[in-house]
């Protein structure tokens, strides 16, 4: 029963990382970057429910929405002022590094507004969860939420991609950029509704995230935001349904060697992972062999 | 004669040395404190990593944010041995073959993750170095070792598993690190290192390998086609990168008294300092690495009413500073209003 019991809160963690690595995968399968930020976003998202829920006395779902709206705002602000003057920069470099100054900004701006100490967030789910066979299995309702949640959000996008006009144009651009120029298709409009998307569903992990693991510090979002660009090169980068696959895989895989293993030990088992993907299988579970053309 | 870039060289290293003329003539006369004294060895290897990211990053073109990691297997792997051998050996010759034995280390590492890593393009490598300088920090925090009369004992789990005799002595005690490695890093040994790095780098830089380097950075297919072994010259540089990190770490480690892998050395937002002085100095441009590096070393430690807004202000400068130097269009624009522009790391490129 133990065991169950780890393995499905290895899902849950799994379920949020896999919800952060949709939007890494999606800002990279269509932008071409890597947006370090990705995983501030989730705790400028953390700080803005706990700033609104306090202000409102615990108005958590008024407070998830506004989070929601700021992050997109963010996201698509980021993209505009750091990432969209780089597009087409000589050095793929550069924006690389553009990314990790935007990742370290936002830090430092929570630090100074918040300072460092951790706080206390409390859930924004109230439920107690259920309990199966005599107590014996308990499953707490943010675990239960959370897997949920992320189902539905992987159906949905599933869903606009392959039949909205918007998603059709996503994938275009991720094809090729300049075919989807020739084609009528307004790149930088449909690179900002990434973003948009992306943070948005940032904002989304980061309120599940706080409420599985209620401490709440600048640099909440940094390693979760790490370990779900892990989730998205195992799953196949670019690739939605292997973000998915690839976030539960790594949860279950940091539960289970937290648990059986060592606590201290599991991030290295999480990244030692990264790695043997790249050496055995570096498109990923579902992704597809890129040929390089001159 | 000497040619151009031989001058260039020159200039660097006489830069360097009437640093070290003037820092150590302050400090005969007595007109820098003990707190500035402090500063003088973590400045040169700051310098130093600081020139081996540079040569990852400008020269080969690929970047690492966990060059920290290097530094801490440099730093652990040669603060180990000086525990074990002091006493037994005379101070210079043990200190020396901690160099050797952190760099070649740091270098052996650099190898092997290489070798997953460099085959591939892109952005993997950035969270791959990421992901290997966690790794090593988590494993280190790990580790347990101790030495008494019957050998070396080892565990992973804690002080007490190491089953011990009581003379025993713990070298390496997990999350605590290694303490008491002796101080044998001075402000000369830092120089001398700087120096020896600037000479290895620069002489890479203008040689067949180093041009074949450039080569492959600017166009990865090019490259390949005219016959260069793109994944040796690079494992060739990111090996090189790896070793001299790995000295710098060596001078970390014996220049302070208690030796831990925690983030504030050796983590993440470590390597990303690092990266800030290589961009501020000018990515591909040597020189300016080190110069960057000392300065953004000294400056904050000395304006302490800085420090609260040094990473707010360094994380702004990093954004700026991309966007000025690499975007299309400021590029353009400033091609209009100022003439010819250069782009950093692309020296001969019009």
């Amino acid at each position: 029963m133990s065991f169950l019991t780890y393995f499905i809160n290895g899902l849950s963690l799994g379920s949020i990382y896999a919800i952060i690595a949709l939007g890494y995968t999606m800002v990279y399968g269509i932008a071409k970057m890597l947006n370090f930020a990705h995983g501030d976003f989730i705790m400028v998202g953390c700080y803005i429910i706990f700033s609104v829920s306090r202000a409102l006395s615990g108005n958590s779902i008024v407070a998830i929405i506004i989070s929601i709206v700021l992050c997109t705002i963010l996201g698509i602000t980021t993209e505009f002022v750091a990432y969209r003057p780089l597009r087409g920069a000589a050095s793929p470099l550069a924006v690389l590094i553009t990314a990790i100054g935007v990742s370290y900004l936002l830090e430092n701006i929570a630090l100074l507004i918040f300072g460092a100490d951790v706080k206390s967030f409390t859930s924004v789910i109230k439920w107690e969860g259920l309990t199966f066979a005599d107590g014996q299995l308990r499953i707490q309702g943010v675990t239960i939420v959370t897997i949920v949640v992320s189902i539905v959000i992987l159906i949905t996008l599933q869903l606009f991609i392959n039949k909205t006009k918007q998603g059709q144009a996503m994938l275009a651009v991720a094809e090729d950029r300049g075919a989807a120029t020739l084609m009528g298709i307004n790149v930088n409009k449909t690179i900002m509704l990434t973003f948009a998307i992306g943070s948005a569903l940032a904002a989304v992990a980061g309120a599940l995230l706080c409420s599985a693991y209620p401490s709440l510090s600048p640099y909440t979002g940094a390693m979760p935001g790490i370990k779900a660009f892990v989730a998205a090169v195992l799953g196949g980068i670019g690739s939605i349904p292997g973000a998915m696959i690839g976030g539960l895989v790594l949860g279950i895989v940091e539960i289970l060697s937290k648990t059986y293993i060592s606590s201290q030990l599991s991030d290295a088992i999480v990244f030692g992972i990264l790695v043997l993907v790249l050496l055995i299988k570096p498109t990923g579970i579902l992704g597809k062999q890129v040929q390089v053309k001159v | 004669m000497l040619n151009k870039k031989s001058k260039d060289n020159l200039i660097t290293y006489a830069i360097v040395i009437a640093a070290y003329a003037l820092f150590q003539i302050l400090a005969l006369t007595g007109n820098l404190s003990s707190h500035m004294k402090g500063l003088l060895v973590p400045m040169t290897y700051y310098a130093v990593i600081a020139v081996a990211l540079n040569l990852c990053v400008g020269i080969l073109g690929e970047l690492s944010i966990g060059h920290c990691g290097f530094m801490c297997i440099g730093a652990f792997t040669s603060a180990f041995f000086s525990k074990v051998t002091a006493g037994v050996l005379p101070t210079a010759p043990r200190f020396f073959l901690a160099f050797i034995i952190g760099i070649g280390f740091a270098a052996l590492f650099g190898f092997l993750i290489g070798i997953p890593v460099l085959r591939l393009k892109g952005d993997y490598l950035a969270i791959v170095t990421l992901a290997f300088g966690e790794i090593i920090k988590n494993v280190i925090n790990a580790f347990y070792i101790g030495v008494d009369k019957s050998g070396l004992h080892f565990s992973m789990k804690n002080s007490m598993e190491l089953g011990m005799e009581p003379d025993g002595n713990i070298i390496v005690n997990g999350a605590m690190g290694i303490t008491g490695t002796p101080h044998d890093a001075n402000f000369t040994v830092g120089i001398v290192v700087l120096l020896i790095s600037l000479f290895v780098v620069q002489n890479l830089v203008n040689s067949r390998d180093g041009r074949a380097i450039m080569a492959i950075r600017d166009n990865y297919i090019a490259a390949e086609s005219t016959g260069i072994n793109v994944t040796g010259y690079k494992m060739m540089a990111f090996t090189i990168s790896a070793a001299i990190a790995g000295a710098a770490g060596v001078l970390f480690s014996h220049n302070i008294t208690t030796l831990t892998a925690s983030s504030q050395y050796f983590g993440y937002n470590a390597s990303i300092m690092i990266l800030v002085y290589v961009v501020l100095g000018g990515i591909g441009n040597i020189r300016g690495s080190v110069i960057a590096a000392c300065i953004l070393y000294l400056l904050p430690e000395l304006l302490r009413g800085l420090n609260a807004y040094r990473m707010l202000i360094y994380s702004i400068i990093l954004i700026v500073m991309m966007i000025v130097n690499w975007s299309p269009k400021v590029i353009e624009w400033r091609k209009k209003t100022f003439g010819k522009v250069k782009l950093p790391g692309r020296k001969e490129a019009a």
